[in-house]
């Protein structure tokens, strides 16, 4: 549990980090909370010749409502997130997710920026920023870009992030009246990543179901959108059949890998189960 | 006697035996000024690291150590071949048999040590060990058990397949270490073809891994001038340690100093020598420098000693009524791929044979089978004396599958069934003599204490609404306080242990133990045994324990001995201190020693109101003017032989619901009542019941030690190895009873293992309770959620209407 030898800088603006990834190219990582890539290089997984600190960045931390969305900066972290009035009144999905990540010590460290650009579909917020219909700012070599988050995960470890470029912020939609919304994870116990999680954001029209999305977490390469299971709940009004017949559609789509916390057969029946719950949670949150 | 409030106050000043003492070690643990075996830091200290082999069975072809030698401030590599010469490159264990200390030709388990690098600091040593390059040849994996004596099994260990014999008796194939039997094979045979009603079940009790928060580690410092080695160890017996080390090294036992300081937890894992202190040892004797040597979390899960891995297959007879007629089981125990198990010497199958709980049983036979497997080497007592949990459950599993074939309740069932307290000392047809009890008193109390009609009432209708809740029950006998040294002993020193009292001339008191506290609060309780003995406030007695160089031998802390015999011993000096203040306060009192009594801190002359000495005035004398003839000083010292072992008992109950869509098991409450006999610090205890009851919610709950198909061990992190924190661990009740043990000088048992022993197969027993009416009869563990809903599912319980 050593790593092995690395250069650290600490810059201090978004530029300098633009400039050392451009300096040293595939050899340098970004370290933000430190609390995937850490343990990787202890065992040695990781081996970044170059490790960039981005702690000490105040452009890149905190959360603020601006041109009629939220915006949240990469650096800021899960603990923020769960103190955040803001975000408790415009998008309380986000404070309900960090809540369930890690325990209060890596809550203190970790950000909703690495969280998100790792890629690991254990992760908990790249679902929510589906389920949000989020966007992410990206700064590199060329300036900036803004990306959805429907779309930027590509595989595990493996996102639309360019070599070179630093997730810089988060933006999301406020919630509008009739929104609701549905976390559900099941975890062995405090600490752990999701055996399967599901995230449900849906807006109700009267009892019509006007809008919905389902998200899914580490039961697949990465965390992805059951759009069909979406497509059963849209525009109806939303009954305990076909929440049934969304639960079953979501089995049809997840390819989870077994490990320690169960097999194919159970991370795809939890998959459902969670999106059942969620669905529930949402439509009695829209319901207010 | 205390009658008058004067005497109370006096009394209550002692903070003697049954006092809530806070415990004195708490202030420095939980300020961080504990000082554990990694906070030491000794002048030119060199640091160890390991090269382990990524194959689970693989013969060595070569190693290279040149790049790593070169790597500035690295000071040594070294491999079994540097360790040859000095014979030191495989060490005997606690069962007889040799282990590795690093990999000599062949590596026989995934992580096994096969070179030691010696480096300047901690990270050039892990940059080293990169750089050594091994080859390995990969062979074929042993890792199912039931597979180690077919007649195609890989051979694992080469080094002694000629041998008939590996330390535990005669063996059938070179993957066999030990039968071991025990009971009457006949006539228990006989009992089962007469019975009228038999069961048998299958059950694993999973490999499991004790986990104390501290890793192990070592500082080992050989003085070249004076030729005396001092090692700072993580160890739990410190004593043998030492003995240990001088018939290894040659080094007479008087040159070798242990120090086991602060340990941070230790459970079983930390009485065995392991390759690590050995390498370090070495290293220090070679270089003339200190070495530290302490492992990672992986390394610690991955290769120190784990316990349990037990394929029991048990067996009850039984009349119509219930009445039990014999006992049978057959144990296949996978020790991995070497046996160093730790257990006294002539127990191969540790204390399993106490097998017949708390239950007349009239006969019974029990056979134990040892096998080696590709595996790490073990296993150890967790939190129990030897193997006695893994005896626990498998009775406690099999009483409750008795009662559902009967159809008897399982409160009923053991009522019928256990030793009557009129019945003690109690002979158990396995050989052991239960010194005390009172089952049906327990047991009463507790079903009262939850209203166990109640709970039957609310369960019958929960199953008719098709949700899943379970009682389960746990009526255990514990054999702990090993032991008498007729047939306790460890490489050959009799399992004994010591105690050595100092009064001081103004009456204060340091004391040292042959024992050594790793968390459960010697320093405070021992105190106490010495303040009622001899009427001296607990503040003013120091305990020290684990400096092999000040403490008396002993044979140190694990398998609850420390109270049984540990906390004897404590009370036998005292009482030979208090004999002598008797003498001279005779002397300053100018009366007849028969004349005194002792009344709390003092004695006084029968009938003569402010006739009295106190032990600080006594204390004084002692060193100022002692009687004629006697000596002067006041101290004594004692090595305590227990006649018998003693057994604690208890009675646990838990309610589970299980949500039948996840599996998640809720325990909803949990009631542990103990008896423990003599109660010495009730806070303490309390302290204890908690711990132990985590632990073993963390057995039945969720720990295991997997491995796949090639010996790849599996969840060797804590991100799958399951620690319970606060957010999982349910509220426990506790509750208790006091019967004093017979033989004890103070009638105490011993208390921190019951929790654990008892506890795992009364949620074992609550999780499969709530299966029972669909016809489950046992469940293995660990009872995770997944595991739980693969039998929901098979039972179709999850399905929709």
């Amino acid at each position: 549990m050593i790593p092995g030898k690395f250069e650290y800088h600490i810059p201090t603006t978004v530029d300098e980090v633009v400039a050392l990834l451009g300096e040293y190219g595939d050899e340098a990582k970004i370290l933000a909370g430190g609390h995937s890539l850490l343990p990787m290089m202890k065992l040695r997984f990781a081996e970044p010749a170059h490790l960039i600190d981005i702690s000490r960045i105040g452009e890149i931390k905190g959360i603020h409502e601006q041109g009629g969305t939220v915006r949240i900066g990469a650096m800021t972290t899960e603990n923020e997130l769960i103190a955040s009035e803001l975000l408790q009144q415009k998008c309380p999905l986000i404070p309900a997710v960090a809540r369930l990540i890690a325990d209060p010590q890596v809550r203190n460290r970790g950000t909703i920026g690495g969280d998100i650009a790792h890629g690991d579909p254990g992760n908990d917020h790249p679902a929510a920023m589906m389920a949000l219909d989020a966007t992410f700012v990206l700064r590199g070599p060329n300036g900036e870009r803004e990306v959805p988050a429907n779309g930027f995960f590509l595989g595990t470890y493996w996102t639309d992030l360019q070599q070179g470029e630093i997730m810089t912020e988060i933006r999301v939609p406020p919630f509008t009246s009739g929104t609701g919304y549905g976390f559900n994870k099941l975890k062995r116990k405090t600490g752990d990543f999701a055996t399967a999680a599901s995230t449900v954001v849906l807006k109700l029209n009267g009892n019509t179901c006007a809008d919905i999305r389902i998200t899914l977490t580490n039961v697949g390469p990465t965390a992805f959108r059951a759009d069909e299971a979406e497509n059963i709940l849209r525009g109806q009004v939303i009954s305990e059949a076909l929440i049934e017949q969304a639960a079953q559609q979501v089995m049809a789509v997840c390819e989870p890998a077994k490990d320690l916390r169960g097999d194919e057969e159970y991370k795809t029946h939890m998959a459902a189960e969670m999106t059942r719950r969620s669905i529930r949670d949402a439509l009695a949150r829209a319901k207010g | 006697m205390a009658t008058t409030a004067e005497d109370l106050a006096r009394e209550d000043k002692l903070q003697g035996l049954g006092c809530s003492r806070k415990r004195k070690e708490d202030p420095r643990f939980i300020q961080g000024k504990g000082t554990y075996v990694d906070d030491v830091k000794l002048p030119g200290m060199l640091f160890a690291d390991m090269v382990r082999s990524p194959y689970a069975h693989a013969r060595i072809k070569s190693i290279n150590k040149d790049k790593a030698l070169a790597l500035p401030g690295v000071h040594a590599v070294l491999t079994a071949a540097d360790l040859k010469p000095l014979n030191l490159h495989w060490m005997p264990t606690l069962a007889g048999d040799v282990q590795a200390v690093l990999a000599d030709e062949k590596v026989h388990l995934q992580y096994q040590e096969v070179a030691v690098v010696i480096a300047d600091d901690r990270y050039i040593a892990a940059d080293a060990v990169e750089l050594v390059e091994v080859e390995y040849e990969p062979l074929p994996v042993l890792v199912d058990p039931h597979k180690a004596l077919d007649d195609d099994a890989p051979i694992l260990r080469e080094d002694i397949k000629d041998k008939d014999n590996a330390g535990q008796g005669p063996r059938k194939h070179p993957n066999h270490i030990f039968s071991w039997e025990v009971g009457e094979q006949e006539a228990t045979s006989r009992a089962f073809d007469e019975a009228e009603v038999v069961v048998k079940e299958e059950i694993y009790y999973p490999r499991v891994h004790p986990s104390p928060l501290e890793t192990c580690g070592c500082v080992a410092s050989f003085d070249k001038v004076k030729g005396s080695l001092m090692v700072y160890i993580t160890s739990q017996a410190p004593h043998i340690v030492r003995t240990v080390v001088s018939m290894l090294s040659g080094l007479p036992e008087s040159k070798v100093r242990i120090i086991s300081p602060d340990i941070g937890g230790g459970f079983g894992n930390k009485v065995g020598i392991y390759p690590g202190y050995v390498t370090a040892i070495v290293a220090s004797i070679v270089l003339g420098r200190p070495v530290k040597w302490v492992e990672d979390r992986m390394e610690h899960l991955s290769t120190t000693a784990w316990a349990r891995d037990y394929y029991m297959t048990g067996e009850l007879a039984a009349d119509k009524n219930g009445r039990i007629k014999g006992l049978r089981v057959n144990v296949l125990a996978d020790h991995g791929a070497f046996n160093s198990h730790a257990q006294p010497t002539k127990w191969p199958a540790g204390f399993f044979s106490i097998c017949t709980g708390s239950y007349d049983i009239p006969v019974a036979y029990v056979k134990v089978d040892g096998v080696y497997t590709n595996k790490a080497p073990g296993g150890v007592a967790y939190r129990c004396s030897f193997r006695v949990t893994e005896a626990v459950y498998v009775i406690e599993r099999m009483m409750d599958v008795l009662a559902q074939k009967l159809g008897i309740d399982r409160m009923e069932l053991r009522m019928r069934n256990f030793v009557k307290p009129e019945q003690f000392p109690y002979h158990t047809a396995l050989g052991w003599e239960l010194d005390s009890g009172d089952y049906h008193t327990a047991l009463t109390k507790v079903l009262k204490a939850v209203d166990y009609e109640g709970l039957i009432k609310e369960q019958a209708e929960k199953r008719s609404k098709g949700e899943l809740m379970g009682i389960g029950v746990t009526t255990f006998t514990e054999v702990v306080g090993a032991g008498p040294s007729r047939n306790c002993d460890i490489l050959g020193v009799g399992m004994f242990d010591s105690a050595e009292i100092r009064v001081h001339p103004t009456g204060s008191v340091i004391a040292r133990m042959g024992t050594i506290s790793q968390g459960q609060g010697h320093q405070t309780t021992y105190a106490q045994i010495i303040a009622s003995e001899l009427g001296i406030p607990s503040d003013e007695i120091q305990i020290e324990e684990g400096d092999t160089d000040t403490a008396p031998y002993g044979l140190g802390t694990y398998g609850s001995r420390s109270t049984p015999v540990g906390g004897a011993a404590t009370a036998m000096a005292a009482r030979k201190i208090h004999d002598k203040a008797r003498k001279i306060a005779a002397h300053l009192l100018e009366a007849s020693e028969n004349d005194l009594e002792w009344d709390i801190d003092r004695f006084k002359v029968k009938g003569v109101p402010g006739a009295e000495k106190t032990m600080k005035e006594i204390a004084w004398a002692a060193y100022n003017r002692p009687p004629e003839g006697l000596e002067p000083g006041l101290e004594a010292v004692n090595y305590y032989d227990p006649p018998n072992f003693t057994y604690p008992f208890g009675a646990y109950l838990c309610v589970v619901d299980i949500d039948k869509y996840t599996g998640e098991v809720k325990v909803r409450r949990f009631y542990a009542l103990d008896d423990c006999g003599t109660r010495i610090n009730p806070m303490i205890i309390e302290g204890q019941i908690h711990g132990g009851l985590n632990e073993g919610f963390a057995v039945a709950m969720g720990q295991e030690l997997p491995f796949d198909a090639e010996g790849n061990i599996l969840g060797n992190t804590f991100m799958d190895y399951f620690i319970p924190t606060t957010m999982e661990t349910p509220h426990w009740e506790t509750d208790y009873t006091v019967t004093p043990s017979p033989h004890h000088p103070l009638g105490a048992k011993g208390v921190a293992e019951s929790p654990h022993v008892g506890s795992i197969p009364c949620f074992t027993s609550a999780v499969v309770n709530a299966f029972a009416h669909k016809g489950v009869t046992h469940m293995n563990m660990p009872h995770t959620s997944f595991r739980v809903w693969q039998k929901i599912h098979e039972l179709s319980l999850d399905k929709r209407e």
